[in-house]
C-alpha cells in the first residue's frame, strides 16, 4: 500500500476509535470515580466511543488541527518532497472520506477563510538514526489548544517551581478542555522549543513513563497535584481530572528554564505510520 | 433524569437546580462563535435578527459534515467561555437556555440570574452520542459560515446537565 494510502488509513481510523492505551485510561478512571455527575460524563464518554465505532462518526465533531511529526532516517531514501506529498495527499482523502469537519481557516485574524479541506497540516522535521520513517500524527481538537500556555521559569525554580506552573495552567482551564485530559509538559530548550516538546510529549504511548527516573517520579507528582485541584470529568467536580502527564525535557540556557503544557481532552486521538526501506512509498 | 420538552416553560427553568440531569425534546437553534458576534452586532445596532430568541435554547456547536443517509455528523458541545461576551445581551433580548460545556464569566452568571434563564453542560466531545439524539437539522442563516452556520435541530432525549440554574447554584466550585 502507498505511504499515502497508510496515512489516509490511519487517520480515518483515529477520528473515530481511540487507542487501547489511552481507551484502559478512560475504562480505568470510569472504575474509579465515586462522585456523580463526573461518573454520568465518563459513561457518556464511553458511550460515544461505542457509538462512534458502530456508526463511524467521527468521535467529535472538532476533529481537530493535524500536527505531523516526521521523524525522518538520516539515510532513508524517501525525498522529503514525496514524504511531504504523501502527507498532504493522505490527510486530504482522509478528511473527504471520513467526513472530518473543515476546521481550518487560511488566515488568523481578517479573512479568516476556510480551506475546505483542513489543509495545510502542520509538520515538524526530525532527523533520526536510521533508513525508515516515522510519522506521528495528533489529531488536535482546539477546546483544548485555547488552554495551552508557556511559561518562562527561573533557572533555580526547580520541580516545585514546575510543580506549580502546570498545577495553576490545568486549574485556570477547569472545565474547557473536555477534562479528563492528557497533559503534555515540555522542559529546557527556548520557548518553542518548549512548546515543540509538550506536543511530542503528548504523542507517547501513555503506558510508557519518561526514561529518566527522575523525569518519570516527576511526571507522577505533577499528576497528583492536579488531580487535587478536584475539576473532574466534564468539570463537574470529581476526583480524576488528569488521565495522564508526560514530560520531554532537553538542554537549556544557564539563564532560563522554559517551560510548556498542551493541553489534549479526553479525545486523545493519534495515528503512527512507520515505512521500511523496501516498502511502497 | 427529568424529561423535558423545549421550549422550556418559566415553571421548567424555576424548577431546575444545579447538577439536574435533564433529557431534552424539541427544538434548539445552534451557533457558536461567528454566529454569536453576527447577533451581538445586530442587536446594537438595533436590527432585526434572522431568528426570534424569546423564550428560546441555542446550542454551541459547529457540527461535522452529514454523511450519506444520516441527518448529521458528530455534533457535540464547543466551550461556551468563548460566547461569554456576548451572552448577556442575548439573555436580555429573551435567550432563554444555553447548552455548551465548560464555566462562564461573573457577567454571564450576572444575566442568567437577572433573566430567569439556564446554562446547561452538554458531554463535551461526544460528537456521536449527540449525532444519535437529532431527529432533524436545517441551516436557518449565515450559510456562508459553513460548519458554523445557524442551524434549527430537532432533538429527542438530548442529554444535559444543569450547570448554573436560575437561583444560587453552579456546578463550578473549583
Amino acid at each position: 500500500m502507498k505511504l499515502a494510502e497508510r496515512i489516509r488509513d490511519a487517520l480515518m481510523h483515529a477520528v473515530v476509535e481511540l487507542d487501547e492505551d489511552v481507551l484502559d485510561l478512560i475504562k480505568r478512571a470510569y472504575g474509579q470515580e465515586e462522585r456523580e455527575p463526573a461518573k454520568a460524563v465518563l459513561d457518556a464518554i464511553l458511550k460515544n466511543l461505542e457509538l462512534a465505532k458502530e456508526t463511524g462518526l467521527p468521535m467529535c465533531q472538532d476533529t481537530g488541527l493535524f500536527l505531523v511529526f516526521a521523524d525522518v532516517g538520516r539515510t532513508c531514501p524517501l525525498s522529503f518532497g514525496s514524504i511531504e506529498a504523501s502527507i498532504m495527499e493522505g490527510c486530504e482523502t482522509a478528511v473527504q472520506q471520513a467526513y472530518f469537519r473543515r476546521s481550518i481557516v487560511a488566515e488568523p485574524v481578517f479573512d479568516r477563510t476556510n480551506t475546505q479541506n483542513n489543509l495545510p497540516p502542520a509538520i515538524w522535521w526530525n532527523l533520526v538514526e536510521g533508513s525508515g520513517l516515522t510519522l506521528r500524527i495528533l489529531l488536535k481538537g482546539f477546546g483544548s489548544e485555547n488552554c495551552s500556555s508557556v511559561r518562562m521559569l527561573n533557572p533555580t525554580g526547580g520541580k516545585e517551581a514546575i510543580v506549580e506552573a502546570v498545577r495553576q495552567i490545568v486549574q485556570k482551564a477547569g472545565g474547557k478542555p473536555c477534562p479528563p485530559i492528557f497533559v503534555g509538559v515540555g522542559l529546557g530548550g527556548t520557548m518553542d522549543r518548549a512548546a515543540y516538546l509538550s506536543k511530542r510529549a503528548l504523542l507517547r504511548d501513555v503506558r510508557q513513563a519518561n526514561s529518566d527516573a527522575r523525569y518519570a517520579a516527576l511526571e507522577q507528582e505533577i499528576l497528583a497535584s492536579i488531580q487535587t485541584l478536584g475539576i473532574g470529568s466534564g468539570g463537574l467536580g470529581g476526583t480524576i481530572t488528569a488521565l495522564h502527564v508526560a514530560v520531554e525535557q532537553e538542554s537549556t540556557h544557564i539563564a532560563g528554564l522554559p517551560l510548556a503544557v498542551s493541553i489534549n481532552c479526553w479525545a486523545d486521538r493519534k495515528a503512527t505510520i512507520t515505512w521500511k526501506e523496501g516498502e511502497d512509498a | 433524569m427529568r424529561e423535558l420538552n423545549l421550549p422550556l416553560t418559566p415553571e421548567d427553568i424555576a424548577s431546575l437546580q444545579a447538577y439536574d440531569q435533564v433529557l431534552l425534546t424539541g427544538k434548539l437553534y445552534v451557533g457558536r462563535d461567528q454566529v454569536h458576534s453576527l447577533l451581538y452586532e445586530r442587536l446594537l445596532r438595533s436590527e432585526s435578527l434572522p431568528i426570534d430568541l424569546m423564550g428560546q435554547a441555542i446550542y454551541y456547536m459547529g457540527p461535522s459534515p452529514a454523511p450519506a443517509g444520516k441527518v448529521i455528523g458528530a455534533c457535540g458541545p464547543t466551550t461556551s467561555a468563548r460566547m461569554d461576551p456576548f451572552s448577556p445581551l442575548l439573555l436580555d433580548h429573551g435567550l432563554k437556555v444555553m447548552i455548551g460545556k465548560g464555566p462562564r464569566s461573573q457577567d454571564v452568571v450576572d444575566a442568567i440570574r437577572r433573566n430567569k434563564a439556564v446554562y446547561l453542560q452538554a458531554f463535551g466531545g461526544c460528537g456521536a452520542l449527540y449525532a444519535s439524539t437529532v431527529k432533524s437539522s436545517r441551516i436557518l442563516a449565515f450559510e456562508h459560515l459553513g460548519p458554523e452556520a445557524l442551524l434549527l435541530l430537532e432533538v429527542e432525549k438530548f442529554p444535559a446537565i444543569v450547570a448554573i440554574d436560575s437561583l444560587q447554584g453552579s456546578v463550578f466550585t473549583y
